[in-house]
């Protein structure tokens, strides 16, 4: 593991909207985070892939302090993120987050999800609210399923929803915590149709997953990640065809041979 | 069976136990806001609020209502001179009297109600607070708007049971002179000791009817709005 590469010169560097500078996390006695940095330019799809227990999570939560960190400054848009209180509660505004397992909010229906966010938070009106949630519900392929509740959805929908959700609050950069690790291998597709929409629309997203496909096709950079570090990062084709590291190519050994 | 019919006309039980019902209903919904900031306070972030919040749990709990509300009329009316009613009306003392009962059946039943709405937000997954802060939700909006109300429905059940709780041990307020229906009842096997089972009979069954539907209620209640996940 110390053939850690970090190979920034393939990738353009632009002006960071996310930075991560010397960032370290513990849990315990695990050093999950080891001195990551960073930058996340603003347009860039950055795919961050790696083994189970890698960090990669930790890294992703870590963006919008879901996970605090013990060391290092994270910065969004040049400033760095606030401890806690109003402050944070705003710049989490600004952040989407999609997870792993949806976390509709399950007492609210699927408008009132997408909702709730643009009125409690930015004050909107409840008719502009409802308005801009159907054209998002829309863009995600399920405006139909409005008023039914998160149970009555399939976990494709659902996550669709939550991507629609995040959106409404117009945010910065979208963080996808393993979207699709929860869903069946049917739904996998529908929920990457609408995120690879996203890229092509220039969002600025940070994707942690197991997808490769999803890396190939819409990534402008791929992270690797092995036991809290940041081993390579590179351009999707590059990492897939010729990985720098050791560590890489035995990840990625494991994983295309099937 | 003249006592049944005596119960009605002479005693004016039917009048003890709407006193009884008021008694109860005004201290549940005391009971239900005490206990919901005390149940805030203990899953607050906020260190000396939990402690708080934990420390008023542990101590009403554990204390026995007939303290709590004998304190309320000795200690906080006779010793500091906390009077809860207008001095110069003519209802002063019963008002006062009762008052005190209602101030100390809720702040003991608020331990329990915090404690049930504690449970309930027990049963709410953690990934619901983290999407409503993720969207920029603070502490307090996540609460209202995401935890409280699923916490609440899975809070029913238990909920319940307080209030069916406090039905009964408003039967307490009688010793600092509020007559409620147990109160009514010791006179009236004072009068009538020859017909002592009719009346403790009667009684009893007067607050089964109290009770039972709000049992019954509550548990169809916390079925129907249970959140499905």
């Amino acid at each position: 593991m110390n053939d850690s590469v970090t190979s920034t010169n393939t990738v353009p560097v632009k002006t960071g909207l996310v930075s991560l500078t010397g960032v370290n996390k513990h849990f315990g006695d695990l050093h999950v985070l080891k001195d990551i940095n960073l930058s996340i330019g603003k347009g860039e799809v950055v795919v961050v892939i790696g083994p189970s227990g890698s960090g990669k999570s930790t890294l992703c939560r870590a963006i919008n302090r879901l996970e605090p960190i013990d060391t290092g400054t994270i910065t969004l848009d040049g400033q760095p993120l606030p401890s806690e209180g109003k402050a944070l509660a705003k710049l989490r505004a600004d952040v989407g987050m999609v997870f792993q397992s949806f976390n509709l909010f399950a007492h609210k229906t699927i408008l009132q999800n997408v909702t709730l966010g643009p009125t409690k938070v930015r004050g909107q009106s409840r008719a502009e609210a409802e308005k801009n949630a159907r054209a998002l519900l829309e863009r995600v392929g399920v405006a139909s399923q409005a008023d039914k509740y998160p149970a009555q959805l399939s976990g494709g929908q659902q996550q669709r929803v939550a991507i629609a959700r995040a959106l409404a609050m117009d945010p910065k950069v979208m963080l996808f915590d393993e979207p699709t690790s929860a869903l069946d291998p049917e739904m996998i597709n529908e929920v990457l149709d609408v995120m690879v929409g996203l890229a092509k629309q220039n969002m600025t997203m940070v994707v942690v997953t197991h997808e490769m496909g999803f890396a190939r096709r819409a990534a402008d950079r791929v992270v690797f990640m092995a036991d809290g570090q940041i081993v390579e990062e590179a351009e999707p084709e590059k990492f897939f065809t010729d990985p720098q590291t050791q560590r890489a190519q035995d990840f990625l050994s494991k994983i295309l041979t099937h | 069976m003249d006592v049944i019919s005596e119960f009605f006309s002479e005693y004016d039980g039917l009048g003890a136990f709407r006193q009884t019902i008021y008694l109860t209903l005004v201290s549940a919904l005391l009971a239900l806001v005490i206990g919901t900031v005390v149940a805030v306070m203990r899953v607050s972030p906020i260190r000396v609020l939990q402690l708080i919040g934990t420390a008023y749990v542990n101590i009403v709990r554990n204390t026995p209502l007939t303290l709590v509300i004998v304190f309320c009329n000795l200690g906080l009316f006779l010793q500091l001179g906390i009077s809860l009613a207008d001095q110069n009306s003519p209802t002063s003392i019963d008002d006062n009297n009762f008052r005190l009962a209602v101030l100390g059946l809720s702040v003991y039943h608020a331990a329990f109600v915090a404690e049930a709405i504690r449970s309930g937000v027990n049963t709410v997954p953690l990934g619901q607070a983290e999407a409503a802060r993720a969207i920029g939700l603070p502490f307090l909006k996540t609460l209202r708007y995401v935890v409280l109300p699923q916490a609440f429905r899975g809070a029913i059940a238990p909920l319940g049971n307080v209030l069916i709780a406090l039905t009964k041990n408003s039967t307490v307020a009688s010793v600092i002179g509020v007559t409620e229906a147990s109160a009514v009842m010791k006179v009236m096997m004072e009068n009538r000791p020859d017909v002592i089972f009719v009346v403790f009979g009667i009684f009893a069954v007067g607050f089964v009817i109290l009770t039972l539907p709000v049992g019954i209620l509550f548990t169809s209640l916390s079925k129907r709005l249970a959140v499905k996940r």
